[in-house]
């Protein structure tokens, strides 16, 4: 990728006592995203919000025995990196950094990115939660921001026998019943037809009709979670094979609670920066929405990968999350207008507030 | 079926109890005209009426907001209904043969409606009785002895049954077979056939042991059951159909198959007559059809009157649904627009001196509506009904509310209405029993329809009755093909039969363009929008004179400069060259016609600002109606958007359209799964042929398999995203936090909303200065999903106040210190946003966490129960599943949800309505409303109460008494209790012992089925519900004891 990392979000746990070497975070975090040969800047957030450099095993053993409980690590290409970025109050005023980052736009050299656009750090399809669910259950986040690929399956009405208290019974259920080639469900792999819906972002689908478990799945078809029961129960994910970031693909946790609750509270404050509205502000002409609002501003958001560090008893983590902080505000065309002499950030995109 | 769910942290106890005071749902009342009637009674003594329909409804009504309604738990025809008269009591017969006893009981002040016992009488249609006699086959007529203490029952097989009331048991040594007329019937009029299904039966009007009792052959005796002989044989000929006594008891007339009526002269001297005094076939001499029923009623003032329904020319007229009504050498052929289910007369309570019945009014019960026609004045006009209105009169296409109507526009309203039809006839409301209790509503509600046929109507909604008030045509203001007023009304002089129609349901609209889709109201200033299918926008003024002038026209395009677009639908209405003549009403002052001429899908106003704004599936436009000219247009179509142009509302398509939606209501009225009883009539085979075109027209399925739904978001060019939903006015801060001023919103289907500041002069400057907009924001909701609705809140969070109502001193004035607030309700979510900044404050995500869809909301305020003037506005949401969710604004807390509709009543949830202060409406059947209420302070429900004096002890009934606060609702959402087989149709082959035991209460009456009827409707068991179980149980129990105590007093005792 020319301009930044792709979508590369991990969630790993450490133990607190014995964090290691630099190098081998170093190594481990170039081995869990995958990019041995790249040189990285990593930075964290301290408890006063601070975006603060690890680059030494002093650093690096500060960061780990302050974080509480989760570690929030940056990694940024070198040669991308801004350094101004770093130093005190980063995180509480990063409107300030970051406005000033922009506004100096203009005694700066070379076209300032500070850190990739937030397409650039598209989060990716992955199973979920391997750890908290049962092993014939499987988590399934369909991350449709960012991609053209349609999300391309259908679901149907059928029946699947349960273990009741009255015995085996047959209560009906939502299946996959069928996938739509060069879809998102169909290229991860991550579906498959005759699969059982059981759940639509944290909530319970027994109960409802075909049409409301559609409309469900369209609400939230931007990040769109859905635990499955595989119709193959051959490849489930073996619980407890914690090779941690071996496997891009899963991340584990130890909590043992599954309750939806959780789950539904956790999206739910997931979700707040998931999915925003585009306004446009506008005083000239009536004029049609952008497709791609051409911008000179935008408070771009940092990206972080945030590090779990809690004690539970095996000190694996909870799950994987992905957190984009989008700034709030709003985009100003009057501002360009006022300011011709302003560049375009390379990157145009849908702003989204 | 209501649900409580509280959710999230719904533990904060002082919220719990005040989301008690607040809100509180019942279904209350049903307005208008019962969807397919199928019975009628009437109670001379009491003076009310009962209604039975084909999905086993019961309504009685009696004076305006004397009303009861009662729904049989098998969802079955009810065939036959009748009163024991002045008792408040009424036996019901449904098609499953079963005999159901209602009564109306006395409970806290106030009379309720209770079924309180059931009998099933084994026997279906072409039971041979032969096989297995004595057995009680299908009923086919039943009279109630005027004593009130037997209930005879004619049947198929030809016997007749004596049943004991009010307790329902067979009076097995009283059984009246054929065989035992037979005896008595010559040998050569015997012929070794049987005599037929009973077809009447009729009490001897001075000698209640005497009984009339008529078989289908044609012959007809006088029974007397004392000595069990027959008095007197009718030796006729002619296949009977009813029959019926003159008041004396001297002459008898029937009725006959042929069209022919027969009147016979009883004649004490001899036994037996073999020729009627006079026949006559009166729509002779071609063959006519059957006279189904008559009526012979004396009259003091001259001839007696014969009425009767049927007997038309069976080639000319056969079609015709009549009801003639002759008195000496005067005929009146009332013509009717539907099928006539049944008529009765009223008389004088006390029969006047001479014997002479003076019938007052004729009633009759169509299938589409109530006529009553006054006998007593010349001319025989009909008398309005208070009651009953058929809504449906065209097919309803929107509806509107207005609530808080100011006085001096009620009553220039109501002139209008009354300038419009000058009563005809000076009598009064004849069906006037019973007392209505409750409180004079305290504030006029204003209830609009607007028609298929371009109709508004104004329904007077303040009250438990939906009277008509005015009735607003926007017809005539256009070109189309046939005139209006046409020839219906003209009969010729010498057109035979003397047809005068009467009625007023029409359901044949004469140009689907006319159809009335958005109406906007400003109750200050009398000014309205109606907003029609062919994009037609209409700006009218109230005035009390009438007027003659043009109406001047401006069209406004919609679709800019957008290149590539062809209309492929109807064509605009051409409205009339030079002025138009307006009696006093709403008269039309500007035409905005759309191009393209494309349904409204959005219309608002602002009488302040002389501003209506409107909406189409391809843009929004915005017109002053003070200088007539256009301020804005804007197209919202999206380039691939290929739909919005030959779409479904097209004229192609919305010709299906409309043929899908009679499909649609035939379909719904078949709930009962019962065949129409005539599938002859013409009506029906149109409807019938429609349902067969709607299948073959309506558009393939866009799945190939119905059971598969594909998940996909929206995208920005799916089809028709750029329909208008919403408009709105407010005057608030959109560009800055320092000024406010007025703004419009448009929201689009595909979730985008178009904020505009306008420049509106000051009142003394419109006519100089025009009104400007300037786009000030746009918003793109990234779910996508339409926009419902658009409110902006005041500082306070608290919803703008309409126009005129600050500067009148109706409403507190908002609060424009704090910061503004706009509300966003789409499809999926709803969404608080700061003002002039726009970002997101809160949001709830219905669609994500319940699954279902954003239909219809409204912003509602609540009044507390307990304390007065405490209030909180709120938003109340119907879901594309029928339930009505609550939410705190602007916090979007969820507060409570209820059921509502059923989620397949797709019509239903579409036309319901809110009222601002947490009532609303929908339909449950083309012709009426229910009418429901979510709060707990503004509840509209009939209160009234009725004086019965019983003749019988009643103790034997009550034994079952459970509060019902209302049944569940009559039409539409009936479900099917468990065929627990309390009194289904017996097997044929039972003994008489077992017959007895039938007639015996089924297990519906045991005391122990209360307990089904709270619990067997909701899945989810609440606190509530688990009380109000407890408190009906309670009432069973206390019903029982005041039972024992009425078996110590004396019989004939008057209950209150």
């Amino acid at each position: 990728k020319s301009t930044g990392f792709g979508a590369e979000f991990r969630r790993f746990s450490l133990e607190r006592s014995k964090p290691g070497k630099f190098e081998e975070f170093y190594g481990l975090l170039q081995h869990v995203h995958k990019i041995p040969n790249v040189d990285v800047l990593v930075g964290y957030t301290d408890i006063h919000g601070d975006l603060l450099p690890i680059n030494n095993d002093d650093n690096y053993h500060k960061a780990v025995s302050t974080a509480n409980p989760l570690l929030r690590i940056f990694i940024q290409r070198k040669e991308d990196a801004d350094y101004s970025a770093f130093g005190t109050d980063t995180m509480t005023r990063k409107k300030n950094v970051l406005a000033n980052v922009l506004r100096t736009d203009n005694h700066k050299k070379k076209p300032h990115i500070v850190i990739s656009m937030p397409q650039d750090f598209r989060p990716v399809s992955s199973i979920i939660d391997v750890d908290i669910l049962p092993e014939t259950h499987r988590r399934v986040r369909l991350y449709k921001y960012g991609t053209d690929k349609p999300l391309g399956f259908y679901i149907r009405d059928g029946s699947s026998v349960r273990v009741t208290p009255h015995g085996l019974e047959k209560v009906p259920g939502i299946f996959i019943s069928r996938l739509v080639p060069g879809g998102l469900a169909q290229s991860t792999g991550l579906l498959a037809v005759n699969d059982e819906v059981l759940e639509v972002n944290g909530i319970e689908v027994s109960g409802k009709s075909l049409d409301q478990v559609t409309d469900m799945m369209i609400a939230n078809s931007r990040n769109l979670i859905i635990t499955v029961r595989p119709a193959n129960q051959r490849n489930n994910v073996v619980r407890n094979s914690r090779t941690s970031g071996s496997s891009g693909q899963s991340t584990e946790s130890s909590l043992p609670s599954s309750t939806p609750n959780i789950l539904t509270n956790f999206l739910q404050g997931e979700e707040e920066s998931d999915e925003e509205d585009i306004i446009i502000e506008d005083s000239g002409e009536p004029q049609q929405i952008p497709k791609v609002v051409r911008t000179s501003e935008s408070l771009e958001s940092l990206t972080q990968i945030e590090l779990l560090h809690e004690s539970t008893q095996n000190g694996f983590l909870p799950s994987s999350e992905i957190n984009l902080n989008h700034s709030a505000g709003s985009i100003s065309m009057e501002y360009e207008e006022h300011n011709p002499d302003h560049k375009s950030l390379e990157d145009g995109t849908i702003i989204t507030l | 079926m209501m649900k409580f769910r509280f959710r999230r942290q719904g533990t904060d106890p002082h919220r719990d109890r005040l989301r008690h005071d607040l809100f509180a749902f019942s279904k209350t009342v049903e307005h208008g005209f019962p969807n397919q009637p199928s019975s009628l009674a009437y109670d001379p003594k009491l003076r009310i009426m009962a209604i039975g329909t084909k999905s086993g409804a019961v309504k009685i009504y009696g004076a305006p907001g004397v009303e009861f309604t009662g729904l049989h738990k098998e969802t079955a025809t009810v065939t036959q209904m009748h009163f024991l008269p002045g008792q408040g009591w009424l036996l019901s017969l449904l098609d499953d043969n079963t005999l159901h006893l209602w009564e109306i009981y006395q409970k806290e002040g106030c009379s309720h409606l209770e079924e309180t016992r059931a009998v099933g009488l084994p026997g279906r249609p072409g039971f041979d009785s032969a096989n297995c006699s004595p057995s009680i086959t299908r009923v086919t007529v039943i009279l109630l002895k005027s004593a009130c203490d037997v209930a005879c029952l004619g049947t198929e097989g030809g016997g007749v049954y004596f049943l004991a009331l009010p307790g329902l048991t067979l009076l097995e040594e009283k059984t009246l077979f054929q065989d035992e007329i037979l005896q008595s019937v010559p040998d050569d009029y015997r012929c070794g056939k049987a005599l037929g299904p009973v077809e009447s039966i009729q009490e001897h009007p001075q000698d209640p042991s005497k009984l009339l009792i008529g078989y289908s052959r044609g012959l007809v005796i006088i029974w007397d059951q004392t000595t069990r002989t027959v008095d007197h044989l009718f030796l006729g000929n002619q296949q009977l159909e009813s029959l019926a006594w003159e008041h004396s008891g001297k002459t008898i007339v029937s009725s006959h198959s042929d069209g022919g009526y027969m009147v016979w002269a009883v004649n004490s001297s001899c036994q037996k007559t073999q020729q009627p005094v006079r026949s006559t076939i009166p729509y002779g001499p071609f063959p006519c059809k059957a006279i189904n029923k008559i009526l012979w009623r004396t009259c003091e003032s001259g001839n007696p009157f014969i009425i009767f329904n049927g007997g038309m020319p069976r080639a000319s007229y056969g079609d015709r649904h009549c009801v003639s009504v002759l008195q000496g050498q005067t005929l009146a052929t009332l013509d009717f627009t539907s099928r006539v289910i049944d008529f009765f007369t009223v008389q004088g309570t006390e029969v006047a001196e001479g014997g002479f019945e003076n019938p007052r009014a004729l009633v009759v019960l169509v299938e589409e509506e109530l006529v009553v026609i006054d006998l007593q004045t010349p001319g025989w006009p009909t008398i309005p009904a208070p009651y009953l209105a058929p809504l449906h009169s065209s097919a309803i296409t929107c509806s509107y509310h207005i609530s808080n109507v100011p006085l001096k526009l009620w009553e220039r309203i109501i002139g209008a209405g009354e300038q419009q039809s000058p009563r005809l006839s000076s009598a009064t409301w004849p069906i006037n029993g019973g007392k209505n209790l409750a409180q004079e509503p305290t504030q006029r509600g204003l209830l609009l329809t607007g028609h298929e046929d371009g109709t508004v109507r104004f329904w007077d909604a303040s009250g438990v009755s939906l009277k008509p008030l005015y009735k607003l045509g926007t017809a005539n203001i256009f070109q189309t093909d046939c005139e209006h007023n046409d020839s219906l009304n003209q009969a010729g002089e010498e057109e035979w039969p003397p047809f005068r129609k009467v009625g007023c349901f029409d359901p044949y609209s004469d140009d689907p363009r006319l159809g009335i889709q958005k109406i906007a109201l400003c109750k200050y200033t009398a000014k309205m929008v109606v907003a029609g299918t062919a994009g037609q926008v209409l700006v009218m003024e109230l005035s009390d004179e009438k007027s003659e002038h043009a109406v001047s026209v401006a069209t406004v395009d919609l679709l800019q400069d957008r290149e590539g677009f062809t209309w492929k639908g109807h064509d605009r209405l051409a409205p009339k060259n030079g002025p138009v003549a307006f009696a006093p009403g709403f008269q039309p002052s500007v035409l905005v016609q759309c191009v393209p001429p494309a349904a409204v899908t959005a219309v608002t106003l602002h009488s302040e600002w002389n501003l209506v704004a409107f909406g189409t599936s391809h843009g929004f436009g915005l017109f002053d109606y003070y200088r007539r000219n256009p301020v804005l247009a804007r197209c919202t179509l999206h380039p691939n958007d290929s739909l919005a142009m030959e779409g479904p509302l097209s004229r192609v398509k919305s010709l299906k359209k409309s043929l899908r939606q009679s499909f649609r209501r035939i379909r719904k009225s078949r709930v009962s799964g019962k065949k129409r009883v005539n599938a002859n009539s013409p009506s029906s085979k149109v409807q019938e042929a429609n349902a067969q075109l709607a299948e073959q027209a309506g558009p393939p399925e866009v799945e190939m398999t119905p059971v598969q739904r594909r998940i996909e978001p929206r995208s920005a060019d799916d089809s028709l995203s750029g329909v208008v939903r919403c408009l709105y006015f407010a005057d608030t801060f959109l560009r800055d936090a320092a000024h406010h001023g007025p703004t419009m919103w448009a929201g689009t289907n595909s979730g985008s909303v178009f904020a505009y500041a306008l420049e509106v002069p000051s009142q003394e400057k419109f006519s100089e200065r025009a009104v400007e907009a300037v786009l000030g924001k746009e918003i793109q909701l990234m779910h996508r999903a339409p926009v419902v609705a658009i409110a902006v809140l005041d500082g306070r969070g608290n919803p703008l106040p309409e126009p005129y109502e600050v500067s009148r001193d109706l409403a507190k004035a908002p609060d424009m210190q704090g910061s503004h607030s706009m509300l966003i309700s789409s499809e999926e979510q709803f969404k608080v946003f700061t003002l002039p900044k726009v970002s997101a404050k809160t949001k709830f995500k219905l669609t994500a966490h319940e699954g279902c869809r954003v239909r219809k909301v409204a912003l509602v305020s609540f009044a507390s129960a307990t304390s007065e003037d405490y209030a909180e506005n709120c938003l109340a949401c119907l879901t594309n599943l029928g339930d009505i969710h609550i939410f705190t604004v602007p916090g979007l807390r969820p507060q409570v949800h209820y059921g509502c509709i059923r989620k397949e009543d797709i019509s239903g949830i579409a036309s319901c309505v809110f009222t601002k202060h947490g009532q609303g409406f929908y339909l449950i059947s083309p012709s009426e409303f229910e009418r429901f209420s979510l709060s707990t302070r503004n509840v509209t429900e009939p209160l009234c109460s009725l004086e019965v004096s019983r003749l019988q002890d009643t103790s034997c009934l009550s034994n079952n008494f459970t509060a019902t606060p209302k049944l569940p609702q009559a039409n539409g959402t009936h479900v099917p209790r468990s065929p627990e087989a309390n009194h289904s149709p017996a097997d044929s082959d039972r003994s008489p012992e077992e017959h007895q035991a039938a007639f015996s209460p089924g297990p519906a009456d045991s005391p122990n089925s209360s307990m089904e009827n709270p619990l067997d409707t909701t899945g989810d068991i609440t606190v509530e519900e688990v009380k109000d179980f407890l408190a009906s149980s309670e009432e069973a129990e206390r019903n029982l004891r005041n039972a024992s105590e009425d078996e110590a007093r004396p019989a004939g005792i008057l209950i209150k």
